[in-house]
């Protein structure tokens, strides 16, 4: 019965790969969540879903969990194949968003319950428990009530609850969005610690890209029930494959325009919001006057008061508006085609008497290996 | 400013005061009355009952009469009353448990478009007068009722069940009236039951019906409760249904009091058996708050 559901997975070959998924469809009624993902996550890495909402990654989570039947595809882990086999008796674990802890019992006994359903022997118990709760430092808690706690307390809970039983497979599920801003980051460097320590494969599901760019060894970028993008945080930064992806990780000056000069080693690009051609020092496999988006990244724009030098790759404008940020200032800027880009400037390059202020005239400019040149 | 807001009674005083206002009127002073006339001995006249002080030739008289308490005592028929009413109220309660506890679940975990209706079947019964809906099930329990005569037709017996007239009456007539006051307060809280708990369950290993025993089950504990003495307490005191349905030697308190009232007009004798039952009833029900009381505190618990 599983064959007619082809395509096989098969092992790509990647003595790495633990976690495979292929083509898998989740259809409820008539909306498509997830349609046709294929993924491969290696051991020991944090892999992070990253989209809004909506976009099918807590879809694509709750299939590996096992609370969704996929309409069809296959999941494979360490080479065996989860895709039907209920919750309960796959190796895999989850943090859940919000916890979900047990309320009528204690902490000991949420890290215990997943001990006890698989008739481990009371004294093993015990120990694993406390293991479990060294390692994300509660064990003084142990006989707390969840709503005793903080919500930092419980996070650490579950993730000792969902660690305790060793799983091949650890799912978290917007680990950080019940927390407050202020201790996030201190809590996603503390979470990647403790994975690290324990050295376990893990799927995040995240809409937050600051998120996913601090805990994940790679990611995938998710819309419309698809991956749009995968690789390491800086790869799909600094390479993003599609406007989508540009805007979503970061932020991002797009222009439009056609291709006027390719040669091997360069390219140049006439836009409408430009005054002149953007020149960008690496090849493109586009033809000549081809309609192209170029993304520049804000802090890759230089902003100043003296005209560059040389007839590529600036524009003239006014400042319409600064953000102060402590380490650096977001300036929006005016180009003199009506367009407005952002540029962040660090805060040592910014003098205290002749930082470009409010309408003032500036001048941004870039390198020519700073554009990435996107044809979708 | 503080000291002026400490003299002044507190906000929430005042919005308590009035329910409590209204429970002392309608609720205590009438079973105060009850104790009053429980102390008194039967006389005819109206009232048909003796003053408990009396004011003669600059004497004032107190007098206690403890006819309808010793009677009580000595009286096994009493006793014996108060023992089958518990009884048969407790088999009641455990059959609203049972039964309503799917029921309750089912609508619980039913789609949210199908759950108004459902629930309105729970309520529909009460657009009908009790009495009438009574009436209907001497009907179908009759010997020659709706009952008898299908599972004759079907040829299932030859000769009509006895049900009419008997505890088993009583039972089913109980069960089916106080069914819905068990299910509402059960459905309420299965409602509410996070479902990703169950998730977790699953999750952590646990198959379905182990995740319902240490999850489902537990939290909806005060639902079950709630539910459970909103049925047993009134069925302890339940006269219609045994009055209709029951047998001659179906001894249930609420006919016992309207016989001392009614039959014999010993106000006296009713008041007390009156008076027992609802310490009776108090003594579960005080029970029952001090649990709930105990979960709440439990739950708000100040946080380390």
């Amino acid at each position: 019965m599983a064959d007619s559901r082809a395509p096989v997975a098969q092992y790509s070959g990647d003595p790495d790969e633990f976690v495979r998924v292929s083509d898998l469809v989740k259809i409820f009624g008539d909306t498509v969540a997830v349609r046709s993902v294929s993924l491969s996550v290696r051991r020991n890495e944090l892999f992070a879903l990253l989209g809004s909402s909506g976009c099918g990654k807590s879809t694509l989570l709750r299939m590996l969990a096992g609370f969704e039947q996929a309409t069809s595809g296959r999941i494979l882990l360490d080479g065996e194949d989860i895709t039907d086999v209920p919750p309960y008796r796959r190796p895999v674990n989850m943090m859940f968003q919000s916890y979900a802890l047990f309320p009528h019992m204690s902490v000991a006994a949420n890290v215990a319950f997943g001990l006890r359903q698989e008739g481990v022997a009371r004294a093993e118990i015990h120990d694993r428990v406390f293991e479990a709760l060294d390692l994300v430092q509660m064990a003084q808690y142990s006989r707390r009530r969840p709503h005793q706690l903080s919500g930092g307390q419980q996070q650490r809970v579950a993730l000792a609850r969902s660690l305790v039983k060793r799983p091949k497979l650890l799912l978290l599920d917007e680990p950080m969005s019940a927390l407050d801003k202020q201790i996030r980051q201190k809590t996603q460097i503390e979470l990647s610690r403790i994975l690290d320590q324990v050295g376990v494969t893990c799927i995040m599901v995240t809409h937050d890209q600051e998120e996913a760019m601090t805990m994940a060894d790679r990611l995938a970028v998710m819309t419309e029930g698809q991956i749009v993008q995968h690789g390491t945080p800086r790869e799909v930064y600094d390479f993003p494959a599609s406007r989508f992806v540009a805007g979503f990780i970061g932020s991002a000056n797009l222009f439009t325009g056609t291709i006027v000069v390719d040669e091997p080693d360069h390219v140049a690009i006439e836009s409408e919001d430009l005054p002149r051609p953007l020149f960008v020092n690496h090849g493109v496999s586009e033809p000549l006057g081809r309609e192209v988006h170029v993304s520049i990244r804000p802090e890759r724009l230089h902003v100043g008061r003296g005209q560059p030098a040389g007839e590529h790759n600036w524009a003239r404008g006014l400042v319409s508006h600064v953000a102060w940020l402590g380490s650096h200032a977001l300036y929006q800027i005016r180009l003199d085609s009506g367009k407005t880009v952002e540029a962040s400037v660090p805060s040592l390059a910014l003098s205290q008497d002749d930082a470009p202020g409010m309408d003032d005239e500036v001048y941004v400019s870039w390198r020519p290996d700073s554009p990435t040149v996107l044809v979708s | 400013m503080k000291a002026v807001r400490a003299r002044l009674p507190a906000p929430r005083l005042l919005a308590v005061a009035p329910p409590y206002a209204w429970l002392a009127l309608v609720l205590l002073v009438p079973f105060l009355l009850v104790v009053k006339i429980s102390f008194s001995d039967l006389q005819f006249g109206v009232p048909p009952y003796t003053p408990l002080a009396e004011l003669q030739d600059e004497a004032l008289s107190l007098t206690l009469h403890l006819r309808g308490y010793a009677l009580l005592l000595t009286d096994s028929l009493y006793a014996a009353t108060y023992v089958n009413s518990l009884k048969m109220a407790a088999v009641t309660t455990l059959c609203c448990v049972l039964a309503g506890y799917p029921i309750a679940y089912y609508i619980a975990r039913s789609a949210p478009s199908v759950r108004g209706l459902l629930l309105l079947g729970v309520i529909l019964p009460f657009w009908t007068s009790l009495l009438l809906r009574v009436y209907a099930w001497v009907g179908i329990l009759r010997n020659d009722g709706l009952l008898n005569n299908l599972l004759m037709g079907l040829g299932l017996i030859d000769s009509p069940l006895e049900i009419y007239r008997t505890d088993l009456a009583v039972y089913i007539g109980m069960v089916y009236a106080y069914l819905p006051f068990f299910i509402l307060p059960l459905y309420a809280t299965l409602a509410k039951l996070d479902l990703r708990l169950l998730e977790a369950a699953y999750d952590l290993g646990a198959r379905p019906w182990r995740a319902f025993l240490h999850v489902t089950l537990p939290l909806s504990r005060p639902g079950v409760v709630a539910g459970a003495m909103l049925v047993f307490i009134p069925a302890v005191g339940e006269f219609v249904i045994p009055e209709m349905l029951g047998g001659a030697n179906t001894l249930m308190m609420g006919r016992v009091m309207w016989n001392e009232f009614f039959t014999n007009a010993d106000w006296p004798m009713a008041a007390s058996i009156t008076v027992v039952m609802v310490l009776f009833l108090l003594v579960p029900l005080a029970l029952f708050h001090r649990a709930q009381a105990r979960q709440i505190a439990q739950q708000q618990e100040a946080r380390p």
